[in-house]
């Protein structure tokens, strides 16, 4: 009989939560034993609640266990898990669990599931088919493609992509550059992570499409240092594919190069905008740079270059592996494909939903979320990350796609949705959001360097009492030419979350009473 | 009399002659400097301005712009502790100071003792297993001041 095989993420988020000692430990049972096992470190499945998520392949398909600990290992053993035994932790075939089965996994349809340090495991489960078919056509017939598919990118900014890729196709200069955005700073946000290290040769193969489709012979990914794990995936999987030819002098024989480099950052949240990241590339302080020049038309080292986030170009390989009708249908509106969602903060069952848009922002919470964690009343939601607005629970039946929210008056970001119970203080996040901003900003601007530094004051006299309604009026018309007055996206949305919590939490600003609206529904 | 901070020059010049032909070399200068050596000593500045042609307040600028380099050796111990929001809508802030107590050091600061660092980290991107912290480069999700006092003794270097 061959050797059963075990699967114990090695996913950060799963190593936080002890997966290392119990993958230790079962290796140890098993000895003890005398089984023979094939344990896989695999990525997440996203189900982050049941991390340690546990599974085994059996005749039934992957059997899932968790959240295991290392005192539940002997009594797995016991059950005789290895054969999808019953046990107090037993969540049965991991593909039938509900809060799995009603997502649409097309980026991370591997991430979980394969190896990730494995590219054999890659090429069977449908690893660079995306590559082959790309290397059949011209550069200008892979930007039709992505063009056809309506990918925007999924950083936050959520631009056409295909357009982005033509206009640097169309540079007669040379040499061009892919650069992966890899710098996730958004709090709530954790979905390139998990790519990066549960299914590394997605963004690889990808960033290898994007190359050849704007005839770019050098990428880089700019990570940023939280990421350790990620860096080790990235090496890995690059060097791997290295050898067998998917990069370097003549990727897949093509005759085309390509070469990726990961460059690591040091802790900017600043350098998740794309022209600080440049900046910080080319080994300077990470500024803003004025636009234009489009980094498209004039981007690292004044070259043109392709900038996008890491789940958009992990989205291209499915999409010209399948095709972009394909990715099209899923979506709604302008919003087309599907949206690596991710579900945190005081909430029961957080992780990564990949969904088409369009769901609501309380099916998501809800339905997949389960609700808040401490199980008190929900209160906000700051959707989008530490630039988003923070809405009500009245509010929450907006539907989860990029023209929605920016008719809410907040915005969709890098897809990121943190869940805060009745006990938080919108004053005192409002306080947090300009404090940030003060500590990040890169000085360029000076509404953002100084005006954030003048909104915690303000701020802190409206929490100490002194003059409310004056400094409230303050704090809009500080957070008006902060809006207007910055070049980037820090110091033009900062003001979102605090005038948002201005607008829907006036109660916490010591201002008038709170319109109907979390109390009542919960 | 403030005593100059001793550092390894040798390292230094070694990972700057290594590393000075990459294009936009300083940053992964600076990233080897920080990861090998724990800190970017302020005397190193000169040395690295010479070897890329650049002028040492061109250096200093950069080493003085990214929070992760930092001007002096870490203690023997780092506790970095998220305070975004994902990990503030778990109890960060709580957590904060309770560690902060424990340690006996404040957030940002080096214990008089040397042994241990605390600082403050803008999101680990394990936000669905909030708070979460870093000991000594060990990820841990769901924080609790027990969890914590618990993965203390199980983490700490020279106790």
């Amino acid at each position: 009989m061959s050797a059963a095989t075990i699967y114990v993420p090695g996913d950060s988020g799963a190593l936080s939560m002890g997966a290392a000692a119990v993958a230790a430990a079962i290796a140890r049972e098993a000895d003890r034993r005398g089984l023979d096992l094939h344990i896989v470190r695999n990525g997440s499945r996203g189900l982050y609640w049941l991390e340690p998520l546990v599974e085994v392949a059996t005749a039934r398909g992957r059997l899932a266990y968790g959240p295991a600990a290392t005192h539940d290992v002997a009594s797995l053993f016991d059950a005789n898990f290895l054969a999808g035994g019953d046990h107090p932790l037993a969540l049965g075939p991991t593909e039938e669990i509900d809060y799995l089965k009603r997502q649409n996994r097309l980026t991370f349809a591997r991430c979980g599931i394969v190896d990730p340090r494995s590219l054999d495991d890659y090429l069977a489960h449908g690893g660079y088919r995306g590559l082959g078919r790309a290397i059949e056509l011209s550069g200008g017939q892979i930007v039709e493609a992505i063009t056809a598919s309506n990918l925007r990118g999924r950083g936050g900014a959520a631009f056409p992509a295909g357009i982005k890729w033509k206009t640097t196709l169309d540079q007669p200069a040379t040499p061009k550059y892919v650069v992966c955005n890899a710098d996730e700073g958004d709090s709530g946000t954790f979905s390139d992570r998990m790519i990066m290290e549960g299914d590394p040769f997605v963004l690889i193969e990808g960033m290898t499409i994007a190359a050849l489709a704007v005839g770019a012979a050098a990428g880089y990914i700019y990570l940023r240092s939280e990421y350790p794990a990620a860096l080790v995936a990235l090496n890995h999987a690059i060097g791997a594919a290295r050898a067998r030819g998917y990069l370097g002098a003549s990727v897949c024989g093509s005759g085309r190069p390509f070469e990726i480099t990961v460059r690591v950052g040091a802790g900017a949240y600043i350098c998740g905008e794309e022209t600080a990241m440049l900046e910080s590339l080319e080994g300077r302080r990470g500024m803003i740079r004025f636009k234009p020049p489009l980094p498209a038309i004039a981007g690292l080292f004044g070259q043109p270059t392709v900038v996008n986030n890491v789940i958009t170009l992990a989205s291209v390989p499915v999409i010209l592996d399948r095709g972009a009708k394909f990715y099209n249908k899923y979506g709604l509106g302008r919003s087309r494909g599907t949206l690596p969602l991710q579900l945190a903060g005081n909430v029961k069952r957080p992780g990564l939903v990949e969904t088409a848009f369009g769901l609501t922002l309380r099916e998501l919470i809800e339905d997949f979320g389960g609700g808040t964690a401490s199980g008190r009343p929900l209160r906000a939601v700051q959707v989008g990350g530490p630039l988003g607005a923070w809405f009500p629970d009245a509010m929450l039946d907006l539907a989860i796609d990029y023209e929605a929210l920016t008719g809410a008056g907040g915005l969709l970001g890098h897809g990121g949705v943190v869940v805060f119970d009745d006990t938080v203080d919108l004053a005192r996040m409002a306080r947090y959001a300009m404090e940030f901003c003060a500590l990040e900003s890169c000085g360029k601007c000076t509404p953002c360097r100084i005006g954030s530094t003048r909104g915690v004051e303000v701020i802190d006299r409206i929490i100490a009492g002194r003059d409310r309604a004056a400094n409230a009026e303050l704090l809009r018309d500080l957070c008006d030419t902060m809006a207007a007055g910055s070049l980037c996206a820090l110091g033009g949305l900062t003001p979102l979350p605090v005038t948002s919590a201005l607008k829907h939490f006036p109660r916490d600003f010591g201002l008038e009473r709170e319109p109907a609206d979390a109390a009542a529904r919960s | 009399m403030a005593i100059e901070q001793t550092w390894d020059e040798r390292a230094v010049r070694a990972i700057v002659d290594g590393l000075k032909d990459e294009p936009g070399a300083l940053m992964p200068i600076l990233r080897r400097i920080q990861d090998d050596l724990g800190w970017v000593p302020p005397a190193s500045v000169a040395l690295i301005a010479k070897a890329l042609n650049l002028s040492r307040a061109e250096v200093h600028g950069v080493v003085s712009f990214y929070h992760d380099f930092r001007h002096a050796p870490p203690g023997r111990n780092v506790v970095r502790v998220c305070r975004a929001e994902s990990c503030q809508a778990m109890g960060a802030n709580a957590l904060v100071d309770h560690i902060s107590k424990h340690l006996r050091v404040e957030l940002g600061a080096t214990s008089a003792d040397g042994a241990v660092t605390l600082e403050a980290v803008y999101c680990l991107g394990n936000c669905a297993r909030s708070p979460a912290i870093v000991i000594n480069g060990r990820i841990l999700g769901c924080v609790t001041p027990a969890r914590f006092d618990e993965a203390v003794t199980e983490c700490w270097v020279d106790r």
